[in-house]
């Protein structure tokens, strides 16, 4: 997107330090939370919790294409699908360890975004929207022709993988806890490693050539395998997002792989704040909240939401994060 | 008998093709002059269906109430243009992108609220619920043929519209260069309202064409609306002719694909295999027929922009 100016400056918005503390203290609280919910005798939300976390990071890892990158995928639920379908099949082959399960997920999801992107990465602007979305689409369409799979009822896991820590020790999973926790551990880890590639020589070629492709082409930077290398691994944390949801859910079905969910999973990023390091935690925490709270009120929470999110392109454009950014102020 | 299942194929694909140009003219124009993604075109193409079973079981007359519908919904186009897309123009695609998947939360849970969960039941109308037999021993639906017409007619004179008039002029100078256009002075933004509007109308026709031969449910907008973005990607973005040309090729690559391909799979495949590959694999080669297209003609089959 050559022209378009994305938020992703704001990340910078606050100092290294700041940053870093303010970081702690939400993980600090986001620890706490489950403990908090659980006095306050409602458990039943702590599933709910985990459920954003894994969005979180499905979310955050588009942040890194569509943000960081400058590059506006819509297909980014072909990877979620390909890693739930992953460890589904898997799963049903007999496989319960989640050592195994969730690096294969990763791998395969990995494997499709290495393909795809390889493809799509020769288009611009809105050809490349079309083509990822066009991917999806395929993938989506194999996932429901192929009754052998399930077709569009999709496949029951019943129980969750095995997550096995030491000889003869491990965690289980089906504590929603344990499942908690170890969400908020990935999701952490996940955000801390994108943290680090944004700021390493990688990651600044890559905002170097999303403010300006032809310049950082001209310097001499091999750009079209960075965009790709880049795509590859927010495919491969897509596709472990998808084999956590397909273990919360006990379930995977095709509606994974439709462009809606490509489209909320956008809608998520550019509520949080395109480009702001934790736009995707913000927008799957807003947008599931606020589905979760008017669900509780109303039939009808869908038109609300609706407006909601019209509310934020019309009168905050830079998204939740954009809000709080100082730079956002001073302009 | 091949020879008569091949015909009626080519007719279903046809009339499929055309139903999605008029959905896919509207969206091109807008994509193409003020580039602009309009993701919830797909959801005026469900509310003119809707609109058309209620006007229709309310007034008792399926033309009268194609009309009223039509214009009902070009009026809610050009409300919508007026209140709110008006202020996307100029913004990223991004927000284009949250702005009208909001619009189309917003359309579909109205219609719930309205409509009603259900499926709207919508018949054809009774002198054309009959078949018709084109060839001998070849007997085809009356009201598949009433649709190719109502297409084929409303497909002239857009093209009509496009090339003869003085408006049409205005929307292809906008599409192929809009700064120029609006430089020698053609006022875009009241330009764009009524292209808006035609193409709500046109979305209308189509919704209300098909409402009898698909189901009108919640939802529907959503599928058909990713199809009229293949079809205007495969055309060349901002180009009606290009619109006309890719939508018969997905609608009858469609068709055939869902037609022959089980068929074909049913030669060396158990039939459970086969009933469920084909379906799918049509659906997949129309995004291969995109994906190609992009890849080779990046531009499109027939690029707008000069």
């Amino acid at each position: 997107m050559e022209t378009q100016p994305t938020a992703a400056r704001s990340g910078a918005a606050f100092a290294p330090r700041a940053g870093v503390a303010l970081a702690l203290w939400s993980l600090l609280a986001l620890s706490l939370l489950p403990h908090a919910l659980d006095a306050l005798g409602q458990g039943f939300y702590i599933g709910f919790a985990s459920r954003v976390l894994v969005y979180a990071l499905a979310a955050s890892s588009l942040n890194l294409v569509i943000g960081n990158a400058g590059m506006l995928s819509f297909g980014h639920a072909a990877f979620l699908g390909t890693g739930a379908y992953c460890a589904a099949l898997l799963w049903t082959g007999g496989t319960t360890s989640a050592w195994i399960l969730w690096p294969a997920a990763m791998c395969v999801a990995a494997l499709a975004a290495l393909v795809i992107g390889a493809i799509s990465l020769r288009t611009r602007g809105v050809y490349f929207i079309m083509i990822t979305l066009a991917f999806a689409q395929m993938l989506y369409y194999v996932v429901v022709s192929l009754k052998v799979w399930g077709g569009d009822d999709g496949i029951n896991l019943g129980a969750r993988p095995r997550l096995g820590l030491a000889p003869g020790f491990a965690l289980d999973l089906a504590d929603e806890f344990n499942w908690y926790y170890l969400c908020l551990g990935i999701l952490a880890l996940a955000l801390w490693l994108s943290g680090r590639l944004a700021a390493s020589r990688f990651g600044r070629v890559i905002a170097a050539q999303r403010e300006n492709e032809i310049r950082a082409e001209a310097i001499g930077f091999p750009v079209y395998r960075y965009k790709l290398i880049l795509f590859v691994i927010a495919g491969a944390a897509a596709g472990l997002a998808g084999a956590l949801l397909a273990a919360q859910n006990g379930f995977v079905s095709p509606k994974l792989m439709h462009w809606t969910q490509s489209g909320s999973l956008m809608v998520m990023v550019i509520l949080g704040g395109v480009g702001h390091r934790y736009a995707g935690v913000l927008g799957a925490g807003l947008l599931l909240g606020l589905e979760e709270i008017l669900s509780a009120y109303t039939l009808h929470w869908a038109f609300w939401v609706g407006l909601t999110l019209l509310g934020v392109v019309l009168f905050a454009p830079r998204g939740i994060a954009g809000l709080f950014s100082r730079e956002a102020a001073g302009r | 008998m091949t020879g008569i299942l091949i015909i009626e194929q080519t007719l279903n694909g046809l009339q499929f093709g055309l139903m999605l140009f008029l959905l896919a003219a509207g969206l091109t124009l807008v994509f193409g002059i003020m580039d602009m993604i309009n993701l919830a075109h797909g959801s005026l193409y469900m509310l003119g269906a809707y609109l058309m079973a209620s006007l229709a079981a309310a007034t008792g007359s399926f033309l009268l109430g194609l009309v009223l519908a039509v214009l009902a919904t070009g009026a809610i186009g050009a409300v919508l243009e007026f209140m709110l897309l008006r202020r996307l123009y100029e913004r990223d695609h991004l927000s284009q992108v949250l702005a009208t998947f909001a619009l189309i939360l917003i359309a579909n849970e109205s219609v719930r609220m309205l409509w009603g969960p259900q499926q709207m039941m919508l018949n054809a109308p009774a002198a054309l619920a009959g078949p018709v037999e084109l060839l001998p021993g070849m007997p085809y639906p009356a009201y598949r043929l009433a649709v190719i017409a109502v297409g084929l007619v409303v497909a002239a004179a857009l093209y009509l519209l496009v090339t003869r008039t003085r408006m049409g002029m205005r929307v292809r100078a906008g599409a192929s260069n809009r700064e120029m256009a609006q430089a020698m002075g053609v006022d875009i933004r009241r330009l764009f309202t009524v292209v808006f509007a035609i193409g709500a109308m046109l979305c209308a026709v189509a919704g209300a064409m098909l409402g009898p031969l698909l189901a009108v449910q919640i939802g529907m907008g959503e599928e058909i609306l990713i199809l009229a973005f293949v079809v205007i990607v495969i055309g060349g973005i901002g180009s009606i002719r290009g619109a006309l040309v890719g939508a018969l090729l997905v609608g009858m690559a469609d068709t055939a694909g869902r037609a022959f391909l089980p068929i074909l799979f049913r030669a060396f495949l158990p039939p459970e295999y086969a009933s469920g590959i084909g379906p799918g694999l049509a659906s997949i080669m129309i995004y291969l027929i995109m994906a190609g297209v992009l890849f080779w003609k990046p531009q499109g089959l027939f690029p707008a922009r000069g």
